[in-house]
C-alpha cells in the first residue's frame, strides 16, 4: 500500500491506496479460494487491475489444522498497471494458527492482520506448532492486529436460520470477507449474484445461499458498527485500455483459444486428455462446450490420449492433447510417431514442480528442454510459451494455425502459475483473428510413370507444398487412400523407406519444416533499451515478474532491456541480433537454467542465469536485487558523484 | 434419398503395390487374403476403410492394404483408432495386433477400447511367440515354453485371450485359425460376423509363426487333428466335433465333458448362446490338451450403444438444447465489465 490520501467521513478515516494485496490464508477446507476468487471477481468488476495467485496444497484435505493443510489465495488489486500478484502482503488474513505461522513472513511490517480469533485455542495452536498463543505474547506487535471472533460471530448471526452448525460453520468465509469488503469498500453484489447462481440455480440448494448471503452482510455490517478499524480503503478504477473484459485463468483461457483455434479452421476439435493436476481444468472446461462441436476423450493414460488426437488429427479433426510435465513424458514416443507422420497436434504442457510427481499443485519452467528435445532421435517440434493467463488464448490459437500450417506438432507450454491465476482479459473479437485456412486435397497432385496416360495419376502423401508441409488427405476421400506410420517414409510417395540417403533427407526436412516457422514471428518487442548493459530474456510465466522487475530497474536509471519469448523453437530470427546490442545476457527462470542453455549454444554467448525452483514465482525485488548485483552502478547515481 | 451404386470390388483393389514382407510360410498370408477377400463382399465404400496397427509383425498389415491406415506404436493401435472412429464414425476401422502388441504392451488400450465398446473389428493374431524381435515368449507363450529370453522355460502364466476380451466386455467375441486344413475354414465367416456386428469385434486367430514358434497351432489347423481338437460354435445349435461328427459336448454338472453321440441324444448336448456371457467364459477355458476341444466361432455377441454413437448424441442434444455454440457470446460470458475511452 502506498501514496495514502487521508479524508475523513463519519465515522472512519479514508484512505486512497493505489493498491493493495491480500492474501487469506486458513485450511483447506476453509474455503479461501472461493473467498479470494470472489474478491478478485468483485475487483476486477469494479475496474481495479488485478492478478492473483492461489496457493494450494497436493492433498484434497490434510489433516485439519496442521501446516501442510494451509491454502492460500493472493490478490493484488490496484488503479495502475499491475502484472505480478505482488511480492509482500498489505493484508493478511488468517483463518487459524497454520495459516497465521506458514504466512506472516510475507506481510508487511505495519501491514493488517485480521486473524479468526476463535480457531487460535490449545488444540490448533499446538497442531501449528506455536508454545504460546501469538495473539497474546507481544509478537505481533509490529503488524496492525485485529482479533475477531469470526466463529462465535458468524454463528450468532446465523442462528436464527435454524441451519445446522456444520453448514453455519462452513459460512465463516464469507463472514470474513465481507468484513474485507467494508475494510476495502467493494460492492456485495457480485458476490451475492455469485452464491445465488452457484447455490439456487445451479444446485437448487436456495437454503445454502442465503446462508452464506447473510454471513457475507453480517461480516460487512460488523466492520461498519463495530468501532474496530480505524480507517477504510479505496482502491480507485486502474486505467486499462479501453474495451470491454472479463477476469480469465489460464487454463479456461488456454480452453477457449482451441475452441476458437478451431473456429478458425471451421473445424472440429478433439480433445484428448487424462486428469493430471494442474491440466484438467482444460478437460473440464472443454467438456462444458459441446455445443461448439467440441469432442472431449477422457482415455485411459496419458499415452492414449496423445494417440487419439493422432487418430482424430489423421481423420482431420483440430486434435489436442494436454497435460503436464510426468504425462508429457509418457506422450514422448506419440509425440514422435506425429513428427513422423507430420500430423497436426497441440500438446498443452502445463507445468508443474517436478521431477516425478513432484509438486504437483506449484508452479515451475522445468520441461523446457523436454519439449524442445525430450523425445528419441531427432524429433523436432515447434514449442511456443503463454506469458500470462489471458495470453494463453492467443498462444492456443497460434499453436493450432503453426501445427496445420507446417503439418507438424506443437507444444504449447504454460504453467501452473498461470493456469490457475487470473487477470482482467480485454476481450478479443472473433472477427478480427486471422481465418487458419486449411485444405484437404480431394486429388490425385503428381504423376507415377509406372501408370499409363497423362496428368496427375497418383497421390503422394509426402509431396511438399513451399512450407515444406505435406498434404492432408483425409479417410473418406476416394482414391486418395494412403499410409502413415512411425517407419521412415520416403519422400514424396511415403512407402516404407530403409534407403540411408532418403533417411537423412527427411530427418533434414523434418527439422528445416520446423525452422521454416522464423517466417511466422513477428519483430521481437524490447522492453525499456534497445541496447546497453543488461538484456533479460524471458519466457512463459515468469513474464509479470521480469516486466515489473524491469520497469523498476529502468526507473532506477539502469540501461536494461528485456525480450519475452513466446517462440522458444524456433526462437526469433532477430533475438541474435538483439544479444549483440547489450554487454551482458541474463535469463531468469525457475528451473536450473534451461532457455540459457538454448540460448548459450545457439548464440554463443556468456549468458548469466537467475534461477529458482521453489514452487513459487519470482518475486519483482529479488530479481531486481539479482540483476543490480550484475550490473553497473546506476547512471543516475554515477551522474551524482 | 438416392443411392449412389457402389463400385464393384475385387481382392484386387484391396491390395497395394508394396511387396509383402512376411518371412515366407507365415500364418499372415493367409489372413492376409481372407481379409482382401471379404471387404469386397461387405458392400462398404473403399475410402472408409482405415486400417490400424502398432508395432509387430501383424502390425505391418496396413501397408499391404490399399485402404486408409495407420502404422502406429507399440501397443497403441487401439488409442490411435479410438481417436479416428471418433473423429468420424462414418469410418470402417480395423484394427490388426498380436499377443504382444495387444495383450502386453498395449494391454491396457485394448481393455478401454473394447470396454467402451467403440465400433472397431480387432483382429489379434495370436501365434505365441514375439516374431519382429526374434522369438523371446510373449503372454500367450505357454508355460515352461523355452525361447531367447526364457532358456530354462517361461514362468509366466499365459493370458487366454478370450477369457480377456469377456472380461473387459467386449461385445463380440470369436476365434478361428489362420488355415484350416481339416474342412472348418471359419475365418471368413468370422471376418464378415466382426464387420456386421456395431460394436468393438474382437476376434483371436490362431496364427503360425514358422520360423519362432512352428506347429504351435498345428493341432488345430492339420487335416488330421483339426476336426478333433476344434468344435465350431453355432448360435442355437448343439456343440458336435469330431472328423465323423461323431462327439458332443455335455454339462456335467458343473463341468463340460466329452461325450459320445452313440450313447448321448443331440437333445442332451450343450446348446450354444452367444448371448450368455458365462456360457461363452465357460467355453474360453477349453483346452485341447484337456482332452477338449477348443471352441472357433462367435462365443458371445451383444448389442449395446457404440461409443462414437454416444459421444455424437451428446453433442447433438448439447446443440439441440442450448444452441449452436456462439463463440462471440462464450467469450463475453461470466462476469465482465467495460473500460470505455
Amino acid at each position: 500500500m502506498n501514496t495514502p490520501v487521508s479524508a475523513v467521513d463519519r465515522k472512519h478515516t479514508t484512505e486512497t491506496l493505489e493498491g493493495a494485496v491480500i492474501r487469506f490464508c486458513g485450511d483447506s477446507g476453509d474455503g479461501m479460494q472461493l473467498t479470494g476468487g470472489e474478491f478478485t471477481t468483485t475487483s476486477a468488476v469494479f475496474g481495479n487491475d488485478v492478478a492473483t495467485f492461489p496457493d494450494f496444497p497436493a492433498e484434497i484435505r490434510a489433516p485439519a489444522g496442521t501446516l501442510p493443510g494451509v491454502s492460500g489465495f493472493q490478490v493484488n488489486f490496484a488503479s495502475t498497471d499491475i502484472s505480478t500478484p505482488g511480492d509482500k502482503v498489505d493484508v493478511l488474513v488468517a483463518m487459524n494458527p497454520a495459516g497465521l505461522k506458514t504466512n506472516l513472513a510475507d506481510l508487511k511490517a505495519g501491514g493488517i492482520l485480521i486473524v479468526n480469533e476463535d480457531a487460535f485455542n490449545n488444540n490448533n495452536l499446538k497442531k501449528a506448532g506455536y508454545a504460546r498463543n501469538p495473539l497474546d505474547d507481544g509478537s505481533l506487535k509490529d503488524y496492525k492486529l485485529y482479533k475477531i471472533p469470526i466463529s462465535r460471530l458468524c454463528e450468532e448471526s446465523l442462528a436464527e436460520t435454524g441451519m445446522g452448525a456444520k453448514a453455519i460453520g462452513r459460512a465463516k468465509n464469507m463472514y470474513t470477507l465481507g468484513v474485507v469488503y467494508w475494510l476495502f469498500d467493494r460492492s456485495l453484489e457480485p458476490t451475492i449474484k455469485h452464491l445465488t447462481d452457484l447455490f439456487t440455480k445451479k444446485k437448487n440448494q436456495p437454503e445454502v445461499a442465503d446462508l452464506n448471503i447473510r454471513a457475507l452482510k453480517a461480516g460487512y455490517y460488523m466492520g461498519e458498527t463495530a468501532e474496530m478499524f480505524q480507517s477504510r480503503y479505496i482502491v480507485p478504477k486502474a486505467k486499462l485500455a479501453p474495451g470491454k473484459y472479463r477476469q480469465i485463468s489460464g487454463n479456461e483461457a488456454t480452453a477457449l483459444g482451441l475452441i476458437a483455434g478451431a473456429r478458425l479452421a471451421k473445424k472440429t476439435l478433439t480433445y484428448a486428455g487424462y486428469p493430471i493436476t494442474p491440466a484438467s481444468d482444460i478437460l473440464h472446461f472443454l467438456s462444458a462446450y459441446k455445443n461448439y462441436h467440441v469432442k472431449t476423450l477422457q482415455m485411459e493414460d496419458e499415452i492414449a490420449a496423445v494417440c487419439a488426437a493422432i487418430g482424430a488429427s489423421y481423420t482431420g479433426d483440430i486434435a489436442v492433447t494436454g497435460s503436464s510435465g510426468p504425462g508429457i513424458a509418457l506422450k514422448g514416443e506419440g509425440i514422435g510417431l506425429a513428427v513422423m507422420t507430420e500430423l497436426p497436434i497441440v500438446i498443452v504442457n502445463v507445468q508443474r514442480g517436478g521431477p516425478s510427481t513432484g509438486l504437483p499443485t506449484k508452479t515451475e519452467q522445468a520441461d523446457l528442454l523436454q519439449a524442445v528435445y525430450g523425445r528419441n532421435s531427432e524429433c523436432p517440434c515447434i514449442v511456443i510459451a503463454a506469458r500470462s493467463p489471458g495470453d494463453c488464448f492467443d498462444a492456443a490459437v497460434e499453436a493450432i494455425r503453426l501445427a496445420t500450417k507446417y503439418m507438424t506438432p506443437v507444444m504449447l507450454l504454460t504453467d501452473g502459475y498461470i493456469a490457475n491465476g487470473a487477470e482482467p482479459w480485454l476481450l478479443p473479437k472473433m472477427s478480427q483473428l486471422k481465418p487458419i485456412e486449411i485444405q484437404h486435397p480431394t486429388a490425385f497432385n503428381a504423376h507415377s510413370d509406372e501408370a499409363e496416360g497423362e496428368g496427375n495419376n497418383v497421390y503422394w502423401p509426402y509431396l511438399r507444398n513451399e512450407n515444406l508441409a505435406r498434404p492432408w488427405a483425409i479417410p473418406g476421400t476416394p482414391k486418395l487412400e494412403h499410409r502413415v506410420g512411425g517407419l521412415e517414409k520416403a519422400q514424396n510417395t511415403g512407402n516404407v523407406s530403409y534407403d540411408p540417403m532418403n533417411h537423412q533427407r527427411m530427418v533434414d526436412l523434418r527439422q528445416a519444416k520446423v525452422e521454416k516457422v522464423v517466417q511466422d514471428i513477428p519483430p521481437t518487442e524490447i522492453q525499456g533499451e534497445k541496447s546497453g548493459d543488461v538484456l533479460l530474456i524471458g519466457w512463459g510465466g515468469t513474464y509479470g515478474s521480469i516486466h515489473a522487475a524491469t520497469e523498476r530497474l529502468l526507473n532506477r536509471g539502469h540501461k536494461v532491456g528485456t525480450v519475452h519469448l513466446r517462440y522458444i523453437n524456433p526462437l526469433p530470427p532477430d533475438l541474435g541480433e538483439i544479444i549483440r546490442r547489450f554487454k551482458t545476457v541474463v535469463v531468469p527462470e525457475l528451473n536450473k537454467g534451461q532457455l540459457i542453455r538454448i540460448i548459450r549454444d545457439r548464440f554463443l554467448v556468456d549468458a548469466r542465469g537467475i534461477n529458482k525452483v521453489q514452487g513459487k514465482p519470482f518475486l519483482i525485488s529479488e530479481l531486481v536485487a539479482q540483476i543490480e548485483a550484475m550490473l553497473p552502478q546506476p547512471r543516475v547515481e554515477r551522474a551524482a558523484r | 434419398m438416392t443411392q449412389i451404386e457402389l463400385p464393384k470390388y475385387s481382392a484386387k483393389d484391396f491390395a497395394t503395390d508394396q511387396e509383402v514382407r512376411w518371412c515366407p510360410g507365415c500364418g499372415d498370408y493367409a489372413i492376409l487374403a481372407a481379409v482382401r477377400k471379404v471387404l469386397p463382399d461387405l458392400n462398404h465404400r473403399k475410402e472408409n476403410y482405415v486400417f490400424v496397427s502398432g508395432i509387430g509383425c501383424s502390425s505391418r498389415f496396413p501397408y499391404y492394404m490399399g485402404t486408409y491406415g495407420v502404422h502406429g506404436i507399440h501397443g497403441r493401435a487401439p488409442a490411435i483408432a479410438t481417436g479416428i472412429k471418433s473423429a468420424n464414425p462414418n469410418l470402417d476401422v480395423w484394427l490388426v495386433t498380436g499377443d504382444g502388441d495387444g495383450l502386453s504392451i498395449g494391454g491396457n488400450h485394448l481393455i478401454h477400447m473394447l470396454r467402451r465398446n467403440v465400433n472397431i473389428k480387432v483382429l489379434l493374431f495370436n501365434n505365441r511367440i514375439y516374431g519382429l524381435t526374434k522369438g523371446q515368449y510373449s503372454p500367450t507363450s505357454l508355460t515352461g515354453h523355452r525361447t531367447k529370453s526364457t532358456p530354462l522355460g517361461s514362468i509366466d502364466h499365459p493370458i487366454h485371450p478370450i477369457s480377456f476380451a469377456l472380461g473387459v466386455e467386449a461385445t463380440f467375441v470369436a476365434r478361428c485359425t489362420d488355415v484350416n486344413k481339416g474342412g472348418l475354414n471359419v475365418l471368413p465367416d468370422v471376418l464378415k460376423a466382426a464387420a456386421d456386428h456395431r460394436g468393438s469385434a474382437f476376434v483371436e486367430i490362431y496364427q503360425d509363426c514358422n520360423v519362432f514358434n512352428h506347429q504351435a497351432f498345428f493341432y488345430a489347423t492339420e487335416k488330421d487333428t483339426a476336426r478333433e481338437t476344434t468344435v465350431l460354435l453355432e448360435h442355437g445349435k448343439p456343440l458336435i466335433f469330431g472328423a465323423n461328427r461323431d462327439k458332443g459336448i455335455r454339462f456335467n454338472s458343473t463341468r463340460l465333458e466329452v461325450v459320445s453321440l452313440e450313447n448321448v441324444k443331440e437333445d442332451d448336448l450343450l446348446f450354444h448362446d452367444e448371448t450368455d456371457p458365462a456360457l461363452a467364459f465357460l467355453l474360453s477355458r477349453m483346452h485341447h490338451t484337456q482332452g477338449l476341444p477348443e471352441p472357433v466361432g462367435v462365443f458371445y455377441r451383444v448389442n449395446k450403444p457404440c461409443y462414437e454413437d454416444m459421444l455424437t448424441e451428446q453433442i447433438e442434444k448439447s446443440i439441440a438444447q442450448r444452441g449452436e455454440g456462439d463463440l462471440e457470446k462464450l467469450l463475453n460470458s461470466g462476469s465482465t465489465w467495460t473500460v470505455s475511452e
